[in-house]
């Protein structure tokens, strides 16, 4: 999905377009959508920004006012330190970019090994791996929680340890997925010159495949990020510490106990991040997750 | 998915250490033949505990407590005792067929609203990286924010949509506090926040059907919507199938939306999902084994549609 591709021929011919009637039209439609999008998708987003300067007595009323007309800041402040939003980000970035590490550390080796090394049994390991993705993650909710409580053979209680995040977030057969494919499209002429000038399997790994796969490490991290950002059971069950908890749970929480202005104002907060992250972000972002979604 | 490709073994080459070619059984490569093995272990060994752990672990744990009850910290098997207990629960077909309701709802909005506004959108030769990243803005949205905004919008008394309702003289509703329309209403919302995903993949695939087809059509004189029947929906068929397995299984776990805007059951239990139900079970009810026994029945029911969409994808290949 290039940005502006020298437009192809889609349903309507550029002929039809060209000409006068087609022009009314094309430009009709066209505005039409630029206005209905804007109000869908950003309206939403304006009122949240919006409500959460209003007072508690506007953001209650009825009809609905269309802008603050006692804007008040005091809220959004409120919001940040009376549901403690520091904390609750913090706690996010902590937990997403853990879950990354950790992903980017030990997937990335075990589809190195799995396309490269190609040790003994590895396709056994490689065919239990993948076989995971049929199994629904919800469902091994229970039994995951029932791990987390006690690791078997370390007998380890994982609860509100931020390793319970962490470590589940490797076991995605998606990962090793995507990883071992593009390994494989690596030469092995690579690997063997790689190999003639003495390099062992880890210096072939981070000097020459890793270089080499830029985008699909790209993939992997938005995924991870994004999975743990926007997960919300696992965390909840998880994480059960008021302090501990990420964004999502904490504000849901809390959401009961505080007056409704602060609360949107705090949703408009937890909303900055990841909104700024994709603005900046947008090109890979989005061709990153249409490349990486379907062909699993 | 499972495509588990070996690709040409015998075709690779290893220049530099001639004594792994073929090294099966040879005397003095047999050590360095376990090394390299052990080499590749010690790569393999974080995944391979992770997956331990936390996948094939607890997989083969939920068979197991779903047949073992656990009374004052005694284990013992019961049999089909949890299985009878959660199929005997009141609310069993009623979380099962509301979970079949948010499925079917969630197609029905959630899987053509996203295909048209991708064929409309493949159609504008303006502003189209801004509307693009308009349709994904909510997918980025933290699940909190994006959930309790509409619970807002929702609120009958004054909520943003029953006030636009009724100045366009159209009928008001209650929302998600009508047994009757909470359910739709939290498809609705949850369509809103993710339909971004589904629509970039399908202009992705609209970019990929060759311009020669359109053209053939015309000279056939092919109207908009025949063309649209007879060729963009053949050429994008496959990603459309693919999409509709994995919207299935992913609609048929939903959780978090109904958990947030409708506090779970929502009202008469009208929003109870299979995956809220295993919740209750476990965490309301201290019941673990009957919810280990209740994700039994889900894992039954999505694996036919994973496979499906494995079987399909691998053929795709």
């Amino acid at each position: 999905m290039a940005e502006f591709t020298p437009q192809t021929r889609t349903l309507i011919s550029s002929a039809t377009l060209a000409r006068r009637k087609g022009k009314v039209i094309y430009w009709t439609v066209l505005s039409v959508v630029l206005v209905v999008f804007t109000l869908v998708f950003i309206g939403p987003l304006y009122w949240m920004a919006t409500s959460g300067f209003k007072s508690v007595h506007e953001v209650l009323h009825n009809p609905p006012t269309l802008y603050p007309h006692h804007a008040q800041g005091s809220n959004y402040k409120t919001a940040w330190t009376q549901l403690e939003l520091a904390r609750l980000l913090w706690n996010t970035v902590y937990y997403a970019f853990g879950a990354l590490a950790f992903q980017l550390v030990f997937d990335v080796a075990a589809a190195y090994a799995l396309s490269k090394l190609r040790p003994v049994l590895g396709n056994v390991v490689l065919g239990a791996m993948l076989a995971t993705l049929m199994i629904p993650a919800t469902v091994l909710v229970i039994p995951q929680y029932m791990t987390v409580l006690d690791l078997p053979l370390l007998h380890l209680n994982l609860l509100n340890h931020p390793w319970a995040i962490w470590l589940p977030t490797v076991a995605n057969g998606f990962n090793i997925f995507l990883l071992k494919r593009f390994f494989d499209s690596i030469p092995e002429d690579l690997m063997a010159a790689a190999a003639i000038d003495g390099a062992g399997p880890t210096r072939t790994l981070l000097s020459i495949v890793l270089p080499m796969s830029r985008p699909i490490l790209g993939v992997v991290s938005i995924f991870a990020v994004v999975n743990v950002w926007k997960d919300f059971l696992w965390p909840m069950l998880v994480e059960p510490d008021p302090k501990k908890q990420p964004i999502n749970i904490g504000i849901q929480s809390l959401s009961q106990g505080v007056p409704e202005n602060v609360l949107i104002a705090a949703l408009a907060i937890s909303a900055v991040p990841t909104l700024l992250i994709f603005l900046a972000f947008q090109r890979n972002i989005m061709s990153g997750l249409t490349a990486g979604s379907l062909k699993g | 998915m499972a495509a588990t490709t070996v690709p040409e073994k015998t075709t690779r080459r290893h220049a530099g250490r001639p004594s792994d070619v073929r090294a099966r059984g040879g005397g003095p490569s047999l050590g360095r033949k376990t090394r390299r093995n052990l080499q590749a272990y010690a790569f393999l060994v974080g995944a391979i505990l992770c997956f331990g752990f936390f996948s094939w672990y607890p997989m083969v744990r939920e068979f197991v407590m779903s047949f073992q009850s656990t009374r004052r910290g005694v284990t013992s098997w019961v049999g089909f005792h949890n299985i009878k207990v959660v199929y005997h629960d009141p609310y069993f077909w009623t979380a099962w067929k509301n979970t079949a309701m948010f499925t079917l709802y969630a197609l029905v909005i959630g899987f053509a609203v996203p295909f048209l506004v991708a064929i409309l959108l493949n159609e504008l030769r303006h502003c189209r990286a801004y509307l693009r990243i308009l349709v994904y803005l909510p997918v980025m949205l933290p699940p909190v924010a994006g959930a309790l905004l509409f619970k807002y919008f929702y609120n009958p008394e004054y909520g943003l949509f029953d006030t636009v309702l009724h100045k366009l003289h159209l009928p008001t509703s209650q929302w998600l506090d009508s047994s009757h329309t909470a359910l739709i209403s939290v498809v609705i919302a949850a369509t809103w926040m993710s339909m971004g995903s589904a629509t970039l993949i399908y202009l992705a695939a609209l970019q990929n059907i060759p311009g020669e087809l359109y053209e053939a059509a015309d000279l056939d004189g092919a109207g908009l919507l025949s063309k649209i029947w007879h060729v963009t929906i053949p050429q994008t068929r496959l990603v459309l199938s693919l999409m509709l397995l994995l919207q299935i299984v992913a609609t048929m776990q939903e959780f978090t939306n109904v958990f947030l805007m409708a506090g779970g059951n929502g009202p008469e239990n009208s929003t109870m999902t299979v995956v809220y139900m295993i919740y209750q079970y476990g965490y309301h009810y201290n019941n673990m084994n009957g919810a280990a026994a209740l994700g039994l029945f889900l894992m039954l029911v999505l694996i036919c549609f994973s496979g499906l969409y494995t079987r399909l994808s691998r053929n795709s290949d």
